[in-house]
């Protein structure tokens, strides 16, 4: 039903597609797969009329179409599910659906007839919602559905699915998978974005790899497996769980007692948490995004107060603590934020990598930098940590991510910290700088350091994890082996069932 | 003070306060349309001031109250137009660019006022209604049944603004596109047509609004808004961007001017503190606007330029 010939897309700098060819047929999923920055994005961007190509033409049903915006994408059936919901949560299910669309009353809203369509679809494709409850008290799976069904609704027969999973729980995914045969049973074709390997397994029909603009790879679902997709993505092979030496775990050097803390809206994101991490053990804190652990590691990292509990690192205190003060007792922290709380995007690497230690020697003599050892300290922990950079002096925005990540990593790992606090250290990050990431925090478990991981992706907690610890609504639901865990338990502890309730299951 | 506490005085009073939120209740309710699709329009004032002038003039060649308010039309939309070329095409930042206008219709009414009239020559006012039997029912009839076409026109606006925000397509496309204009995009809601018409829509408020002023008081001088204008913007938030949270805002404004102006008039205030008295209403929306417009959060995306892809 779609072919994209030969599309070519340059921006400043970047040439994002070269000479790409794409094609999909009625009644199929076909995933496209790469890095962040690969094209993937680029190219969809390009189908659904956001991006014009540079050159290279697009066929719709064998017949060449000009896509100059979104309305040209609607009105040829094209539907999009964006990676960022697309949604305005102050109106309504209804209203949201509606939105764009041409009313049955003239100027006035038809909310009623839209609402008694969208429950119509929801039946069919298995997409529960209330249509008149407003956007922003839905659950993110919620959303989705409500995201799938405006398409729906605009009898999208071809739909872009851009990384639609990156925020449900396993059993989430498993329902919208259903959805999405559904629709592909009903002839509509499907493209679906992804870099999680087993989801794109599960999935797809056929699976195109992009990396850096360019087709490496064009497969059917048969005979791919996680290696041979991942090769093909990054270009070389790829460990995709880093070897783990056995380390016999030490005292607790990271304890936790019921911490309560506040979130951003005044409610309790953190409830009486317990946790402990001992040393040269790697605890993984797993959970749908907003349960609490962005507000936890804040806290330990000492940007967000508590309003009881304690927090010891060894036996000092450090609960309601300064920044400055808990790092003094031996933590360090790698933040969700890269660019936000991470790094400062107008210094250099240099300063980046001292910003941590620079008020004291052998960095600063007299009240005045060294620069003589600065520069001599961060050559070394760029060359040490891999930190693809032009240039010392270069500005920490201009790296990829992976490589300010690995920056941020080598100034908090080199002072060999008593308790690491790594958030999401890997999220958007490329496949390779990933590996990388995953091998330091291994290692660093033979230094005696505690280190807790917080990660959504379930695939970096089972790699890294010698604990997990899941945790929903700001409380610890259960702490499990990983080796003898599976992921769907973990996924019905994400979703807040209890453990005890699982193994009852027949 | 006991000269104050008489029903004549109190009735003359209140109904000032309708009258003087006339203007405000204009130039906030058009405003109210910026802001839910995200512009923030700080030029109302300068709009106000030309369309003071344009009214004004135009009552003053030809004797006619209705010309003078189409002119207050004309002009507003005019500038409306202007504000948002700047605002949204130029995508200018809106905190900056609004002060541009203003000091723009600050300046040409003034220069236009002495170029082509000079002296303050009084012109004819909006005749009053007179209903049957209404207008003559004591208190009542003076408070609400003896005003002018405008004052009704003014409050009629404000539900007839309510069923356009959030009972039409275009009212749900604005409220969208204010809010993230992002998914509006995506789903083929323009988000420069929108802001382009509630901009305009805004500017042909104000427009009214400097005319209604001018015709109301049969003045025009240097300045005549004396920064009501300002006053409306911050109506806009102390009435959480609802029709009927800014009409309120309008009549408080409106009560308390007119009673510094009644307590003046029969020097309860002496002569010399009056100029303190005359900040009595701005001091009093502000302390409401800390207290009430708290709770309430502004369209997300409210000042914030939207180009596609970025």
């Amino acid at each position: 039903m779609l072919e994209m010939r030969a599309i070519t897309k340059r921006f400043p700098g970047v040439l994002a597609n070269d000479r790409v060819d794409f094609d999909l047929r009625a009644g199929e999923v076909h995933t496209l797969l790469g890095e962040n920055g690969a094209g993937k994005s680029t190219l969809m961007k390009i189908l659904y009329g956001l991006y014009q190509p540079d050159e290279g033409e697009i066929l719709l049903n064998g017949s060449p179409v000009e896509i100059h915006s979104p309305t040209d994408a609607i009105d040829l059936n094209v539907g999009m599910i964006h990676q960022h919901f697309m949604m305005v949560e102050s109106l309504t299910v209804a209203e949201n659906v509606a939105l764009g669309l041409p009313s049955n009353r003239g100027f006035r809203t038809d909310l009623d007839a839209v609402s008694e369509r969208i429950t119509e679809l929801g039946t069919r494709y298995g997409l529960k919602i209330d249509p008149s409850a407003t956007v922003w008290q839905l659950s993110v799976g919620q959303k989705q559905r409500v995201e799938i069904i405006k398409a729906l609704f605009r009898d999208a027969n071809l739909l872009i699915l851009d990384e639609p999973t990156a925020v449900l729980t396993p059993q989430e995914v498993d329902q919208l998978f259903k959805t999405l045969r559904q629709m592909t049973e009903d002839g509509r074709g499907l493209i679906f974005i992804s870099h999680k390997l087993h989801e794109v397994l599960a999935l797809s029909d056929r699976i195109t790899v992009l990396r850096q603009g360019r087709i490496t790879g064009q497969v059917p679902v048969e005979g791919a497996t996680r290696e041979s997709l991942a090769r093909m993505m990054v270009g070389r092979e790829v460990k995709l769980a880093p070897d783990k030496p056995a380390v016999e775990p030490g005292r607790p050097r990271l304890r936790i007692e019921s911490l309560t803390v506040l979130g951003d809206r005044g409610d309790e994101a953190v409830r009486s948490l317990n946790l402990e991490v001992r040393a040269g053990e790697i605890l993984s804190i797993a959970g749908v995004s907003g349960n609490g652990q962005r507000e936890m590691a804040e806290t330990i990292g000492g940007l967000r107060q508590p309003t009881s509990g304690a927090i010891f690192i060894d036996d000092t205190d450090v609960a309601g603590k300064t920044p400055a003060e808990i790092r003094a007792a031996g933590l360090s922290y790698v933040p969700e934020g890269r660019m936000k709380n991470g790094c400062i995007g107008a210094f250099t690497v240099s300063e980046n990598l001292l910003l941590v230690d620079h008020q004291k020697a052998p960095y600063v003599k007299w009240g005045l930098f060294d620069f003589g050892v600065i520069k001599e300290h961060s050559a070394q922990l760029v060359k040490q940590y891999a930190v693809k950079t032009p240039t010392l002096d270069t500005t920490a925005r201009s790296l990829s991510g992976g490589n300010i990540q690995k920056l941020i990593l080598a100034r908090e790992i080199s002072g060999t910290p008593k308790v690491l606090v790594a958030s999401q250290p890997t999220r958007g990050v490329d496949i390779g700088a990933a590996e990388y990431i995953h091998k330091r925090l291994v290692e660093q478990r033979t230094e005696d350091t505690a280190i807790l991981v917080i990660s959504e992706d379930l695939d970096e907690v089972f790699a890294l994890a010698d604990r997990i610890a899941v945790i929903y609504e700001g409380q610890i639901m259960g702490m499990v082996d990983p080796a003898t865990t599976s992921r769907e338990e973990i996924g019905l502890m994400m979703a807040g069932v209890h453990p005890e309730t699982t193994s009852d299951r027949p | 003070m006991s000269d104050f506490f008489t029903t004549a005085i109190l009735v003359a009073t209140a109904a000032s306060g309708v009258r003087l939120a006339v203007p405000l209740l204009f130039a906030s309710l058009g405003e109210t349309f910026g802001q839910r699709s995200g512009v923030l329009n700080l030029g109302v004032d300068g709009i106000m001031l030309l369309g003071a002038f344009g009214g004004y003039y135009a009552v003053l060649q030809t004797g006619s109250v209705w010309l003078g308010l189409l002119i207050g039309i004309v002009v507003g939309m005019l500038l409306g137009l202007v504000s948002a070329l700047i605002s949204v095409t130029l995508r200018a930042e809106q905190g900056i660019s609004g002060i541009g206008i203003y000091l723009f219709g600050l300046g040409m009414s003034d220069l236009l006022f002495q170029k082509l009239v000079g002296t303050p020559l009084p012109i004819t006012k909006f005749p009053k209604l007179n209903f049957p039997v209404l207008s003559d029912i004591p208190v009542i009839g003076e408070l609400l049944f003896q005003h002018s076409v405008v004052v009704y026109l003014a409050f009629l606006a404000v539900p007839v603004s309510m069923y356009i925000i959030n009972k039409t397509t275009f009212g749900m496309n604005i409220r969208a596109v204010g809010e993230n204009p992002e998914a509006a995009d995506s789903l083929g809601v323009s988000v420069n047509r929108i802001r382009y018409a509630t901009v305009i829509i805004g500017g042909t408020l104000a427009g009214v609004a400097g005319a209604a002023l001018a015709i109301d008081l049969g003045i025009f001088q240097q300045n005549l808004t004396n920064a009501q204008g300002f006053i409306a913007i911050a109506l806009v938030y102390f009435g959480a961007w609802r029709p009927v949270g800014v009409m309120l805002g309008s009549l408080l404004y409106g009560f308390v001017n007119a009673i510094v102006l009644q307590l003046k008039t029969l020097a309860i205030i002496p002569p010399d503190l009056s100029d303190f008295a005359a900040m009595a209403p701005a001091i009093i929306t502000i302390l409401a606007l800390v207290v009430v417009a708290r709770r309430f959060k502004a369209p997300a995306a409210l000042t914030k330029p939207y180009s596609r892809g970025e």
